[in-house]
């Protein structure tokens, strides 16, 4: 017994360590006196992050990143929350065909899908830039947004929103006093998670940026030059901590009020 | 009162190719406790919800008071409605619950502060104004639920099987208030059951219900005493059926060939002139007697006890005579039950106990 839990405790540390190390260079180095990734360390410094604060570029580029950020996620979040709330309320035919629509650009090779895009934007007529990325980030967060709202929805006591009809609300009344406080933790999760998967999309952004770059183009740009290098260590090392932040506000606000309300639809019997 | 307080007139509701409710049409009174009587899927439950304004009829129409509600939604219609599990909103404490409905009714803040406070009062839930729903026990949550629906001051109150989740002691109780409640408010109670003792203890009147249609509809005592066909005579209460066949017409009575006991004049309760035609005869056990001894009443048949059933406030014992397989038949608590250890015993029966069934 005690040499089982063992292994199971190495299994588990290797692990993480794998999931981890790579990462933790990041922030190791963008401390490290030097402009080379390089052990052994030659010393303390945090003059990296000053070099990366002061360059307009980068700002530009944040800038770019969290507008396309908002829209995308608030626009996916927007689609999903409809069909969310169409696919866990009503039976229809041709139900399971749809979900498996909505989920594909999920798996299909975003690459393909960047090409796919930039064909058909550049045939249109339009000018690459923003507008396009947005659009591409909006198709490629709404699965994303689907799953985290349907896991919420499912298993809603949709006799709420008929006794808030019963009692004399019309149907946005009773969306905006009764289905939206409940929805309400799953939305903010879905617009977490669409906004980070947006901030950290590249392959996309990458076909489709014109000279607007968002924050992972900018990154890779500045690769290219390695006397660069150091500086974007710092911000890779700002974005990773940033991240790790939403995606657990984001999962925390997901399971918000499910063990509760879970007792409460516990009740619920069907005839 | 208003005896045609709410019609409805041939209402069908069609689920695809299920006929939930099949042109149904009938009247409920003003200030009546009418309740829906029915297995599982007898469609119940629909016709609330029609009433409701949750589904809309297939064809047929709906009166309220005179005036159609057919194809009004629900936050139009002057009714309110108890869910089965209650749906009180989890994010709002009891007292946010109870004024939800209120808002619209361009109230002022004072009248809206007093009805809440009248309300809570009524069903007993003064001090939990700040508690929310994961708070409260079974059966607070279904006064809330009452009180957010009353507070509106409803023409009708629809009650959708309200005490299916509590345990029976609480249950019982409820029956009692809500029956009570109810004579104090006079407002008329549609409520909707599948247990037919809940339905008999409480209303006014009782439909019974079975694959969309009205079987029966008539008071409590009547449904129990008067059942007019097999499937309302074995849904309320407990009973013996026995295959006849009608004869001759006599005055008031009939002459009818029970099978495997001969020919006997019963009460005509069904008004039958042919000869011939297939009835149902139907004894209730409590009017049978089981005996050690033979007795002078008119039936009097010689058994062997298969098993009995003791209940507490009575026996049930199940008999096989010659003449029939399985008779069932119950014994007061004073009943010496030692009395029948050889399994022997004799099964008495009156004419006038006797019903006629229609087989349909």
């Amino acid at each position: 017994m005690e040499q089982k839990n063992n292994t199971l405790l190495i299994y588990t540390l290797l692990y993480f360590a794998f999931l981890y190390i790579p990462v933790l260079f990041l922030p190791i180095f963008s401390f490290n006196d030097a402009n080379y990734m390089s052990f052994p360390l030659s010393g303390f410094t945090t003059e990296h992050y000053e070099e990366m604060w002061a360059k307009t570029n980068l700002h530009k580029a944040l800038w770019a990143s969290i507008k396309v950020g908002v829209v995308a996620s608030v626009v996916s979040t927007t689609i999903a929350l409809f069909a969310a709330k169409a696919f866990a309320r009503y039976k229809f035919r041709g139900q399971n065909i749809s979900y498996g629509a909505i989920m594909i650009p999920f798996l299909i090779p975003e690459i393909i899908l960047a090409v796919a895009i930039l064909v058909i934007w550049l045939s249109l007529g339009f000018k690459l830039g923003l507008v396009p990325v947005t659009l591409g980030h909006i198709l490629f967060c709404t699965p994303f947004a689907m799953l985290i709202l349907i896991a919420r929805i499912e298993g809603f006591d949709f006799s709420l929103e008929e006794a808030s009809r019963d009692l004399g609300e019309n149907a946005w009344g009773t969306f905006y006093r009764v289905s939206l406080p409940l929805y309400l933790p799953g939305i903010i999760a879905s617009l977490l998670l669409s906004f980070i998967i947006s901030f950290d999309e590249f392959v996309l952004a990458f076909f489709l940026t014109g000279s607007d770059a968002t924050l992972p183009m900018y990154m890779w740009a500045q690769m290219r030059f390695i006397q660069k290098l150091p500086h974007v260590l710092a911000l890779g090392a700002v974005i990773i901590v940033f991240t790790t932040f939403i995606v657990l506000l984001a999962f925390w606000l997901r399971n918000l009020g499910q063990g509760k309300e879970k007792a409460e639809f516990g009740i619920k019997i069907h005839e | 009162m208003n005896d045609s307080f709410i019609q409805i007139n041939g209402i069908s509701k069609h689920f695809g190719n299920v006929k939930a409710v099949d042109d149904v049409s009938f009247q409920i009174k003003e200030g009546e406790f009418f309740s829906l009587l029915g297995p599982s899927g007898c469609g119940k439950t629909t016709l609330l919800r029609l009433l409701a304004g949750f589904e809309y009829p297939t064809s047929g129409n709906l009166l309220l008071d005179g005036s159609d509600i057919t194809a009004l939604p629900p936050d139009k219609r002057p009714t309110n409605m108890v869910f089965q599990n209650y749906a009180i909103f989890p994010h709002i404490n009891v007292e946010k619950n109870v004024q939800f409905g209120l808002r619209k009714l361009g109230l002022t803040n004072d009248e809206i502060i007093k009805r809440v406070k009248d309300v809570l009062s009524l069903v007993k839930l003064e001090g939990y104004e700040e508690r929310y729903s994961s708070q409260l026990s079974g059966g607070q949550r279904q006064r809330v639920a009452l009180a957010r629906a009353l507070v509106r001051q409803p023409k009708v109150l629809l009650l959708d099987e309200p005490l299916g989740a509590l345990d029976k002691k609480l249950r019982d109780e409820m029956q009692l208030e809500l029956r009570t409640l109810q004579k104090e408010i006079g407002i008329t109670f549609v409520f909707v059951t599948h247990d037919q003792q809940e339905a008999i203890s409480m209303s006014d009147r009782v439909a019974v219900m079975s694959e969309g249609k009205i079987q029966q509809m008539s008071s409590p005592n009547e449904l129990y005493k008067n059942p007019q066909n097999i499937f309302v005579s074995d849904f309320i209460g407990e009973t013996n059926f026995l295959k006849a066949k009608t004869n001759s017409k006599d005055g008031e009575y009939i002459n009818v060939n029970i099978e495997d006991l001969g020919s006997f004049k019963i009460k005509n309760n069904l008004n039958i002139s042919e000869n011939a035609s297939d009835v149902i005869c139907s004894v209730r056990p409590e009017t049978m007697m089981i005996d050690r001894e033979k007795s002078d009443w008119d039936i009097c048949l010689e058994g062997k006890i298969k098993q009995t059933s003791y209940l507490g406030e009575m026996t049930k014992f199940y008999v096989e005579t010659k003449e029939i397989k399985k008779i069932i038949t119950v014994s007061s608590q004073y009943f010496d039950n030692q009395s029948f250890q050889d399994g022997k015993c004799f099964i008495s029966i009156n004419l006038n106990d006797i019903s006629l069934l229609n087989k349909k």
